[in-house]
């Protein structure tokens, strides 16, 4: 499939945009000694991909990466940096293991070559064509065949993907969740606090009255 | 004409090596979900590409997949953070030496 394409040039633009964008956000991310500067750039990397979704075509796709990755993912992220107070600079240039950094970076030019050098001698793109449907049939917007190949050949994947979902939040609910014994001794350290310091809303509105 | 498949698939390929870097590199928990969230991403482009290069709705359909199972793995993987901050008051990977046996 190495046929020679000339695209054009909005397309080209909007390509080399997106690309500087996501491949500058994920260097963001990963050299950010800041774990927010880190969320907020790869906010800016999935956004770039979603541009490149709508390049493809994959419409909602790339309303879904916004709403649920930009969206949700990065502010649960943030709500977490925020909520633990760990958003203070860290030291990235010291190294507790020795040669980890030339190992790493060896490893990931080995394996980037090396999919590079296996995409190129398998041509990119091999199989069969439309074998799960056609993406785009004339007349319908994407939405449309996405959603008929969601609620008719993946409708078991999708059932299951909603177990999966509550699943998750069950055990997020139970991580999350302080042990009994702990609660109780926290309680108990509040009842000690000295009373005049104790200035609740309900206290508040009876001094305001 | 649109954008050759072959370069978006070398950008995905890009992409899910610096996710990887990251993740060998770095020591923040936090920082390390992130870096599987840029793999997650690369994973999702090359998706959508093979969709479009074989004109097959299954790629878009698996991506829509991914988002859901990397939405349960971020809250399940921050429930878990929270829980060790909690003892530990720290979110570095290598605290958690203390895990071994």
């Amino acid at each position: 499939m190495l046929a020679t394409v000339h695209p054009t040039i909005p397309d080209a633009a909007t390509f080399a945009l997106s690309a500087a964008i996501i491949i500058g956000g994920a260097f963001g991310v990963i050299t950010s000694r800041n774990a927010v500067h880190a969320a907020l750039s790869l906010v800016l990397t999935l956004f770039g991909v979603a541009v490149l979704f709508i390049e493809q075509q994959a419409d909602f796709l790339a309303v879904v990466q916004v709403i649920v990755y930009a969206g949700a993912i990065v502010v649960l992220f943030l709500f977490v940096i925020m909520f633990l107070g760990v958003d203070r600079r860290e030291d990235i240039a010291h190294e507790p293991l020795r040669g980890q950094r030339p190992m790493a970076f060896a490893l990931i030019v080995v394996a980037l070559g090396g999919v590079i050098a296996l995409g190129v001698g398998a041509h990119w793109a091999t199989g069969a064509h439309a074998v799960a449907g056609p993406s785009h049939l004339a007349g319908h917007p994407n939405v449309y065949v996405l959603g008929k190949s969601v609620f008719t050949t993946y409708l078991f994947a999708f059932e299951a993907t909603a177990a999966l979902l509550v699943i998750a939040v069950v055990g997020a609910v139970v991580l999350a969740r302080r042990p009994r014994m702990e609660e109780k001794a926290e309680d108990t350290e509040r009842e000690e606090e000295p009373a005049g310091v104790a200035t609740g809303p309900s206290e508040r509105e009876e001094a305001a009255e | 004409m649109s954008i050759p498949g072959e370069w978006y698939l070398i950008l995905a390929a890009a992409l899910f090596t610096i996710g990887a870097l990251g993740l060998l590199l770095r020591r923040n928990v936090l920082v390390m979900f992130m870096c599987i969230e840029l793999m997650l991403n690369a994973a999702n482009l090359t998706f959508v590409t093979f969709s479009r290069m074989l004109g097959d709705i299954g790629g878009q359909v698996i991506v829509f997949f991914v988002l859901v199972v990397a939405a349960a793995e971020v809250v399940v993987g921050l429930g878990i953070v929270v829980a060790i901050f909690r003892r530990r008051a720290n979110t570095s990977a290598d605290d958690l030496h203390i895990l071994k046996g």
